[in-house]
């Protein structure tokens, strides 16, 4: 039964990767580019969550939803201030600045929450279930968050596809300049994108803390880049490569702490991401990109 | 003087360069041997020396091979625990200055041929992808060495990756890597004498490089990959090239470190992540592709904060939002418009020192 | 023998087939043009022959040694150079270092000479810069050596760009729309230029250009592209007035 535990913690796991992963593959897939901070507001959402329930006692639900309007509002404003006037700036400057916005969240986190962690109450108000006859204890986290996860996934897909303004990031992540020339407004679409992935980054962050309470200004930057890694895994650009990637890396990570060594998971999951670059950097789901010559 | 005006621009600059980091040498050995020195300071000296060679083989990397590598510190950490480990190992046994001598050549060698093995797969990928592929490595590479235990007794040396007693030592047996501990004990050797000429070295070297037939052809693939095949040059040669003495003077940076400190450990702050940001924060300041003002951007940023004590708690924020800001200030539109007005722009600087030689 | 001989190329991208069953054959010292509507695939041929893509289908043929499928940098090496349509410059860096890349294959010395400054860096580094400039004046360009590349004025830049194709010292220049974005005076004097490098430095040239002033004033010799596909080929008049030709150019 260990093997099957370790299996649903995975899947778990996973999910909140693919929550996160999907904030930067739409980012990557519309603006072409990696948004490093993302991992970060993930933090800022979970320790909005916290203040909400364990300062001021609010409810979970209404927490959220104000977690999700504040990172929906900071992934806004960072796009509109860091990244929108770079859009003609080479790669190497917009990572760069990049970089320093994910910085920055960390270091004000730190000064405002200092760097001791706080324990976060889950969210999730439900034991779970046993089954087997007791041998095979699913929590009620593991539940909600695979549920959320796949909810979301529905939901996203959908709106890409039957929305009018999810039709328009498919046509700016296609082609920016002819979606210019059919009178789509990109920058609006682009700021959209960074609002959905914020919002969603909100939620992730609630369900992350709930499986792992430890709360600190560095908890967003390590599932960041992993979450980057599923992403990049399933297919930079695609809705399902980031719930594909995301699951399987969730997996990959806590059975390599089970078997392996906990020590080197972390190692383990980076070489993973190492081989698919290099085997098929394009991942599991992804397109070729050429440079026009 | 005549001599020195014959030389081309980039020569001038280094030489100038050199000569205000021996100026610095001395007045520093001067404020230290009458006791002027406030012992933070003296501690900070040859640390200073070991980032400023990081960022200088950062530099190479993101300004002449232009890509943007994160795991820098990891070669960092290389080049430390490889010499450290040597110098520690070999301590009864070699003498103190052929020692120093040996680990500096092996932790530039370990640190160089790791690089060069990590390029190989690396820099077939660009911009974003090869980013988070060396940040990805340099994790690796620090998770690896906190699950390393290693010692030595009579019999020889012990492996092991889970823990110390796993070893079987005998009881003579000392610990020469110890797991999250990491090293202890290693000889104290980096004076900022060496480090000074480690750093001049380094300055030379990479000068010299970039400005040879290898350095050359390094520029153009940088320029534009594709024309740069067309006249036939090897690109993947050339990038592997530039990456390992890029990722050698990070290690020579580590030995320095290393040689510093009685307790050597691999965390985040030091050879992980912030320290890749920290090196960044240098070559970005200093200049991409300017190997002095990384130097410079190290010393200022390295000592002003611990001058200033208020400031140290400050010290990542403000240097988050120099990364940002700097960046705005170089090509955002609205800002390069406001810069082209009031004559800030590089090519309006440019133009005003044209017009003076006119003159 | 003919210098480039092209059987049966082809290359498909996904579903599209881009360039198909392409034919050519151009002798020593000949100048030949490549011309047809926009999108014809002409550039995608260049990029076939110069390994920037690979073909699907087909044979190159350098000096009867076959080349299909080689490395650019191989292909450079084996005598092809060209100039691009968007040009591609080291702009960065000066008009003397451009060519002194193109001329990194002639001169060689090691990396670690580089670094530590060794005496055959010097003798090396002036002999290039002898050489460099030697080109370079073929083109009046040796006065502005020392300006970044990027600075040059637009027709300059297209120069320096044959320029650089030249000193890699090859039997074939490719040179694609050479006269873009240059008003009648500059194509006139591009037109001198071409035949005075094809007499200076031997040099057999296959070109793609739209300008019909310069392809019947120079070419010897046509190829006409149209959907991937040839349309027309043979001697420059006899194909511009192939009313096939005439009917790709000014539609039905």
């Amino acid at each position: 039964m260990g093997f099957l535990t370790y299996l649903i913690n995975g899947l778990s796991l996973g999910s909140v990767y693919a929550i996160i992963a999907l904030g930067y593959t739409m980012v990557y897939g519309i603006a072409k580019m990696l948004n490093f901070a993302h991992g970060d507001v993930i933090m800022i959402g979970a320790y909005v969550v916290f203040m909400c329930m364990a300062n001021s006692g609010m409810p979970a639900v209404v927490s959220i939803v104000i977690s999700i309007v504040c990172c929906t509002a900071l992934g806004m404003i960072i796009e509109k201030i860091a990244y929108k006037p770079l859009r003609k700036a080479t790669n190497l400057a917009v990572l760069i600045t990049a970089i320093g916005v994910s910085y920055f969240l960390q270091n004000m986190a730190l000064m405002l929450f200092g760097s001791n962690p706080v324990s976060f109450t889950s969210v999730i108000n439900w034991q779970g279930i046993s089954l087997a006859g007791g041998s095979l204890k699913i929590t009620g986290n593991a539940i909600i968050t695979i549920i959320t996860c796949v909810v979301i996934m529905i939901v996203l897909m959908w709106f890409v596809k039957n929305t009018k303004p999810g039709q328009a990031m498919r046509a700016v992540s296609e082609d920016k300049e002819a979606a210019i020339l059919m009178g789509i407004n990109v920058n609006a679409t682009i700021s959209l994108t960074f609002a959905i992935g914020s919002g969603l980054a909100a939620i992730a962050g609630a369900l992350l803390c709930s499986s792992y309470p430890s709360l600190t200004p560095y908890t967003g930057s390590m599932p960041g880049i992993k979450a980057f890694t599923a992403a990049v895994f399933g297919g930079i650009g695609s809705i399902p490569g980031a719930l594909i990637g995301g699951l399987l890396l969730g997996i990959i990570e806590i059975l390599a702490k089970a078997y392996i060594s906990s020590q080197l998971a972390d190692a383990i999951v980076f070489a993973v991401l190492i081989i698919v670059l290099l085997v098929k950097p394009t991942g599991i789901l992804g397109k070729q990109i050429k440079e026009k010559v | 003087m005549n001599l020195y005006k014959n030389l081309n621009k980039s020569t001038q600059k280094l030489i100038t360069t050199i000569g205000v980091i021996v100026l610095l040498y001395i007045v520093m050995s001067v404020m230290e041997s009458t006791g002027n020195l406030s012992s933070l300071m003296k501690g900070l000296l040859v640390p200073v020396c070991a980032y400023s060679l990081v960022a200088v083989g950062l530099n190479l990397c993101v300004g002449y091979l232009g890509e943007l590598s994160l795991g820098h510190a990891g070669f960092m950490c290389v080049g430390a625990f490889t010499s450290a480990f040597f110098s520690r190992a070999t301590q009864e046994t070699i003498p103190d200055v052929p020692r120093f001598i040996l680990a500096l050549v092996i932790g530039t060698a370990m640190a160089a041929l790791f690089g060069f093995l990590i390029a190989i797969p690396v820099l077939r990928l660009r911009g974003d992808y090869l980013a988070i592929v060396t940040l990805a490595f340099g994790e690796i590479i620090k998770n690896v060495i906190n699950v390393m235990y290693i010692g030595k007794d009579s019999k020889g040396i012990h492996f092991s990756i889970k823990d110390q007693l796993s070893l079987g030592m005998d009881l003579d047996g000392k610990m020469l890597i110890n797991g999250p501990q990491g090293i202890t004990g290693t000889p104290r050797q980096s004076t900022f004498t060496i480090a000074v000429v480690l750093l001049v070295l380094a300055l030379i070297v990479t000068h010299n490089f970039v400005n040879s037939r290898t350095g050359r052809a390094v520029k153009a693939i940088r320029d534009n990959q594709i024309a740069a095949e067309t006249v036939g040059l090897p690109v993947t040669k050339y990038k592997l090239i530039a990456f390992t003495i890029s990722a050698a003077i990070a290690g020579v940076g580590g030995v320095l470190y290393a040689h510093n400190i009685n307790s050597l450990t691999a965390t985040t702050n030091n050879f992980g992540y912030n320290m890749s940001i920290m090196i960044l924060v240098y070559v970005v300041l200093g200049g991409i592709g300017n190997f002095s003002g990384s130097v410079i951007s190290a010393v200022i940023l390295t000592m002003l904060p611990e001058l200033l004590r208020g400031l140290s708690t400050y010290r990542m924020l403000i240097y988050s939002i120099v990364l940002i800001v700097l960046m705005l200030f170089n090509w955002a539109p609205a800002l390069l418009k406001w810069r082209d007005d009031h004559g800030l722009t590089t090519a309006a600087i440019l133009g005003k020192f044209k017009k003076k030689e006119v003159q | 023998m003919s210098l480039l001989e092209v059987t049966n190329l082809g290359i498909s991208f996904g579903g599209l087939r881009a360039v198909d069953e392409f034919n050519l054959s151009i002798e020593q010292g000949e100048l030949y043009g490549l011309i047809g509507p926009n999108g014809a695939g002409k550039t995608t041929v260049f990029n076939m022959l110069t390994g920037i893509y690979k073909p699907t289908d087909g044979k190159i043929f350098l000096d009867g040694k076959d080349v299909t499928g080689k490395k650019t940098a191989d292909i450079n090496k084996a005598g092809v150079a060209r100039t691009f349509q968007n040009i591609r410059l080291f702009g960065d860096q000066s008009v003397l270092d451009n060519v002194k890349i193109g001329l990194h294959n002639s001169f060689e010395y090691g990396t670690a000479t580089g670094i530590f400054r060794l005496p055959k860096f010097f003798a090396t580094e002036k002999e290039m810069d002898k050489k460099a400039l030697e080109i370079l004046s073929v083109f009046g360009l040796d006065s502005s050596a020392d300006i970044l590349a990027s600075n040059l004025p637009y027709g300059k830049q297209r120069e320096l760009e044959i320029a650089r194709a030249l000193a890699t010292n090859p039997k074939l220049l490719l040179l694609d729309e050479p006269a873009a974005g240059m008003n009648p005076n500059e194509t006139r004097d591009l037109m001198n230029t071409i035949a005075l490098i094809r007499k200076e430095f031997g040099v057999t040239i296959l070109l793609i250009e739209h300008d019909m002033k310069l392809v019947s004033g120079i070419c010897e010799k046509l190829t006409v592209l149209n959907f991937g596909r040839v349309l027309a080929q043979g001697k420059t008049s006899d194909v511009l007035n192939d009313p096939e030709v005439i009917k790709a150019y000014l539609g039905e």
